[in-house]
């Protein structure tokens, strides 16, 4: 099965086609409009991201020793940015996501073409992502 | 009312030698020239006010006041030419009444703190409305809870304007303070500030006045006008961040307690009592923004130079014309369309979040502004989550309005 870093060469890869900023955020709003919408149940005030001007929810499930995660924005550009980090992190060990560094977030230059706000967002995002991975982690280790 | 007047300002007034002073405006972003519509955050700085602070830095940099030096005195003298310049600018009778501050939102906090504390009490309501920013939501909510005070607050209807037989019922001996925008950040509307006080005087409450966004726009006038307190912005008006006015009324001043405590403020100093300077100083402990201050006498000449009602006559203009050309894009809704109304549009679009507009238009180097724009319960009371909001200043082209309707329509098909 291939790790966190060959998703993350994958979608390096996949935005090395594109030589202008239009392309990347076309391709990023397809991806958004792609990501299947959460349950209505899952947008509470506690899967909520913060830090983030649109509402951002992200759920995360415990299966067999994997984290799965699956999000939603009434930002479309958001919802692209989320459905690459699920794309790379869903289906992860706790550990394995705890240990990532996500390098392909500045490799594919999201942080340079995001103005400083948007990337807090997206940090935000991942911040909360490690965060339900250290919280299953413990939970699944004293038990 | 189009008066000749009027008609031969608009005659002269070159946007296109306008923009020339604005070094900025020769700037790309992301590979297109920049269009700059968010002038109600900030407006951008002419040449002469960035000479002011170089001058000033470069010239003759001191401590005031205190100084025998030339430099002080030098110094000392440009600082309060702008007290002076201010004071011309709104009409203030006296320049006594004309206290320096960072900005409106030190202004009101200083009211509150001083005024506030003096004279409000328990039982005591304060009458702001729905859509203020929030610098004049919050010093007053603390106020209220510190006193034991009321905070009312006028509805506004769907047109973004007060409900004035909402405000007229909130009015009562019991009100202690009325604290409104002159115009709102978010929608634009110009409140009727005139008839507010009147109603005000009758029951011998005290008004405060948010004029962040009308001194760069409208004629102030506070002697007209008869407001206590009118505070406001440098930075929206071409001048430089970091410093504002409060005007208030002399009595008032004379009256309050101290705002903080320091040098410049006081007469003398003793271990068992203090007295204070005199107006304004009484109110500008420490050092104060020299720089800042002095390039401010910078942007009102420029005003001054151009032309206000010119500079408005041309704001209107692209007003109107923005209204006319966003109205035209089906699933835009305008949020705010007051009959009294200046210089911005805040609009939303059917099932496409402001952010993923405001990015796509950056990406084009179209500056607006998305989200609540510091007025959160005003867009709560529209339930919406937010607009996009396109303001203008006087060097705005119609044609970078099309390129902000071309890039709407962009937008649109991309996410739709
Ligand atoms: C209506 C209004 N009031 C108050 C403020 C606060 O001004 P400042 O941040 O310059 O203190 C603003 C600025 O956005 C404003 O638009």
């Amino acid at each position: 099965m291939n790790t966190i870093r060959d998703t993350e060469k994958e979608i390096v890869e996949e935005f090395a086609l594109f030589d202008n900023n239009d392309d990347k955020y076309e391709y990023i709003i397809d991806l958004g409009k792609k990501l299947p919408p959460l349950d209505e149940k899952y947008k509470t005030d506690e899967n909520k991201v913060r830090g983030c001007q649109s509402s951002v929810w992200l759920q995360a499930d415990y299966k067999e020793g994997k984290i799965f995660f699956s999000a939603d924005s009434d930002s479309v550009l958001v919802k692209g940015l989320i459905s690459m980090l699920v794309r790379v992190l869903s289906g992860r060990t706790p550990d394995e996501i705890i240990a990532a560094p996500l390098d392909f977030i500045r490799e594919v230059g999201l942080t340079s073409f995001l103005a400083q706000t948007r990337s807090n967002g997206l940090l935000s995002m991942v911040k909360q992502i490690k965060h339900y991975a250290v919280g299953f982690k413990l939970k699944h280790s004293t038990t | 009312m189009i008066t000749t007047t009027d008609t031969i300002l608009k005659k002269t007034f070159d946007v296109h030698a306008l923009r020339e002073q604005f070094p900025i405006l020769k700037r790309q972003v992301k590979g297109y020239p920049l269009i700059y519509l968010d002038n109600a955050a900030t407006s951008q700085k002419p040449q002469v006010v960035i000479d002011a602070l170089v001058n000033y830095y470069t010239g003759f940099n001191a401590n005031i006041h205190r100084g025998i030096h030339s430099l002080a005195e030098e110094a000392t003298a440009a600082f309060e030419a702008t007290r002076d310049a201010v004071k011309s600018f709104i009409n203030a009778s006296s320049r006594e009444e004309i206290i320096f501050t960072r900005g409106t939102t030190e202004g009101i906090n200083l009211v509150a703190a001083t005024w506030g504390r003096a004279n409000v009490k328990a039982g005591d309501e304060i009458i702001i409305s729905t859509m203020e920013h929030h610098s004049n939501i919050v010093p007053w909510q603390v106020l209220c809870e510190e006193k034991g005070a009321v905070l009312k607050v006028i509805p506004v209807n769907d047109k973004g304007e007060i409900i004035w037989e909402e405000f007229l019922k909130l009015v009562s001996p019991k009100t202690k303070l009325i604290s409104i925008v002159h115009v709102s950040n978010a929608l634009g509307t110009v409140n009727p500030v005139k008839a507010i006080i009147a109603e005000a005087r009758k029951v011998g409450a005290v008004v405060m006045v948010d004029g962040a966004q009308s001194t760069v726009h409208l004629d102030i006038d506070v002697q007209d006008m008869d407001c206590d307190f009118f505070a406001f912005s440098s930075h929206k008006m071409y001048g430089p961040t970091g410093i504002g006015v409060l005007y208030g009324k002399k009595a008032l001043l004379q009256e309050m307690p101290v705002y903080q405590g320091g040098g410049e403020m006081i007469r003398e100093v003793t271990f068992a009592k203090t007295t204070f300077n005199e107006l304004p100083y009484k109110y500008e402990a420490g050092t104060p923004n020299i720089a800042d201050t002095i390039a401010l006498k910078a942007a009102i000449d420029f005003i001054n130079e151009n032309g206000k009602a010119a500079m408005r006559a041309h704001e209107d203009e692209l007003l109107e014309y923005a209204t006319e050309q966003l109205q035209q894009i089906p699933s835009l809704s305008i949020i705010g369309q007051a009959k009294e109304k200046v210089s911005l549009v805040s609009f939303i679009i059917d099932k496409i979040h402001p952010q993923d507009i405001a990015i796509l238009l950056d990406n084009r180097g179209i500056a607006v502004r998305t989200g609540h724009h510091c007025a959160q319960p005003l867009i709560d009371r529209f339930c919406i989550p937010g607009t996009t909001r396109a303001s203008f200043a006087a060097y705005n082209t119609k044609e970078e309005i099309d390129e902000l309707v071309k890039g709407l329509h962009r937008a649109i098909k991309l996410l739709a």
